[in-house]
């Protein structure tokens, strides 16, 4: 427990105002503009808006400079200018098949159609430090092919689709729960965990996903197809009775297939896994997908393993970095009086000890 | 290209706050307006579909600006747009109120048209950049087929 203690204001003050003069930074620099942080850290840009569930590429640049880079005091930041907007509603759901993708790439099929789009990857750099970039770097612009009109990828699951070999993902009109709204209670359904999934910690979300390839939980992924890229946001406007394109969003996409050998409840099929993430976030997609994966056990009549990730109360309620980091910093902050206490239990207890020795 | 209410709101929603500004100035249309709803910014909760095919999710809100303003000449006109700008809502509400009047062909052609364009451009620059990034497979000849 916590004690209301006064005093401090001036330390307090004086802290805040070495920090903003330490944030700032060298004077004989220009100080970073919040374009500069969008166009050239767009990963974590993108990180910050995942994580801080709100799109807004400016928000999210102003938060990583508030917080001077530390990506979880920026995501805090965001989460809590979130919550002062008024809702103005739902969108539909958005279409992944129209997705303009800048990045598209199946580790099952080699020649689907559309083919493997690296886009702007660091798979396959040698991750070699680049000293180049000490000094002004010489910009590479980027290759171009002609096309006469932008094609739509067919969606990899659906080729499984076809044949029954996976399972099918059941369209509903369901209106999902949404825990901005009402707290997050157990057991909760996919759509619930999914929600709080692509809003987790990223470095978590790896871990949890890790551990079922390890063996904690292993559900036997293939990535079945993995795309980056800008889809419209369609949302009704109630006054007008009509439904607008409102908004372009880049997101990030990973569908895995997973092996399956059938139960009591379901036929020998695929099983799939699914992340979808604000921003170009690939390696959240991925994790999100397995840790997706191993959360339906349950539904998919599989064994329980007791294996971390298949724990949705441990995943679920581990895997937000803002009430993580809530908690476990708040032990800094002054606990006096608890303190107080247990120093007197201790010291009663050594004297009771050295009583009865005697 | 038929523009109806729905598409043309879509392009004033997504467009450019900069490329918006400039070609509303560009018409020197000057029409008299009040607001009557002052722009308000707040969030729409973005859904996704599991799969991409299936039951909808929350995935997270998008900041969206909303305003309503009407003419003297009689006719309202509302925006929703992308971001915060409070000022690119007002001029997005004119718009629509000015392309339901005798104006409309002045603001199709000069601010919607090259509007579209731009977005189809931008959309194609980045198809065009994907296609350079796409595999071209070939197999190396085996030694036993020699």
């Amino acid at each position: 427990m916590y004690v209301a203690v006064k005093g401090g204001e001036k330390a307090i003050e004086n802290a805040h105002r070495w920090l903003s003069e330490k944030r700032r930074g060298n004077t004989d620099l220009k100080s970073i503009e919040l374009k500069q942080i969008s166009e050239q850290l767009f990963l974590s840009v993108s990180r910050v808006m995942a994580e801080g569930s709100l799109y807004d590429k400016e928000l999210a640049s102003l938060a990583i400079k508030q917080s001077s880079g530390d990506l979880i005091e920026a995501i805090f930041l965001l989460r809590a200018y979130r919550t002062t907007l008024p809702r103005f509603g739902y969108s539909k759901g958005i279409e992944t098949d129209n997705m303009i993708c800048s990045r598209r790439i199946s580790a099952t099929y080699k020649d689907l159609p559309g083919g493997q789009i690296l886009g702007p990857t660091y798979d396959y750099t040698h991750r070699l430090l680049d000293f180049k970039l000490i000094a002004e770097e010489e910009v590479h612009n980027s290759k171009e092919v002609e096309i006469d009109n932008i094609e739509k990828l067919s969606r990899v699951s659906e080729y499984l689709n076809k044949d029954d070999l996976i399972k099918r993902e059941n369209n509903t009109s369901k209106q999902p729960k949404d825990l901005t709204r009402e707290p997050l209670e157990l057991p909760a359904d996919r759509s619930l965990r999914l929600q709080s999934l692509t809003r987790s910690d990223e470095g978590f979300l790896l871990g949890m996903a890790y551990s079922t390839q390890r063996g904690y939980g292993r559900n036997h992924p293939f990535v079945g197809e993995l795309r980056i890229g800008i889809v419209d946001v369609f949302f009704e406007i109630s006054e007008l009775g009509i439904e607008i394109e409102i908004g372009e969003i880049e997101i990030t996409e990973c569908e895995t297939v997973n092996q399956f050998m059938g139960s009591k409840k379901e036929p020998p099929q695929f099983t799939r896994g699914y992340g979808l993430v604000f921003g170009q976030s690939e390696r959240k997609a991925i994790s999100m997908a397995l840790v997706d994966r191993a959360l339906q056990w349950k539904e998919l009549g599989e064994e329980n393993q007791n294996a971390p990730a298949q724990d949705e109360e441990f995943v679920l309620y581990h895997g937000d970095n803002i009430q993580a980091t809530g908690f476990v910093e708040h032990i800094k902050l002054p606990h006096y009086v608890d303190f107080q206490s247990e120093l007197e239990l201790i010291r009663k207890i050594r004297k009771d000890a050295q009583k009865s020795e005697k | 290209m038929k523009l109806d209410r729905s598409k043309w709101m879509s392009i004033l929603s997504k467009s450019s706050d900069k490329s918006l500004a400039n070609l509303f100035q560009s018409t020197e249309i000057y029409s008299d307006y009040k607001i009557l709803k002052k722009p308000e910014i707040g969030s729409v909760m973005v859904r996704g579909k599991i799969g991409g095919t299936g039951e909808l999710f929350n995935v997270g809100e998008v900041t969206i600006t909303r305003c309503s303003i009407l003419l003297n000449t009689g006719k309202m006109g509302f925006s929703y747009i992308q971001g915060r700008n409070k000022k690119k809502a007002i001029t997005a509400a004119i718009c629509d109120a000015l392309m339901q009047t005798h104006l409309s062909p002045q603001i199709r052609n000069k601010i919607l048209i090259p509007l579209i364009k731009e977005e189809e451009l931008r959309k194609k620059n980045i198809a065009k950049k994907a296609k350079a990034t796409k595999v071209d497979f070939f197999t190396l000849v085996r030694g036993d087929n020699l």
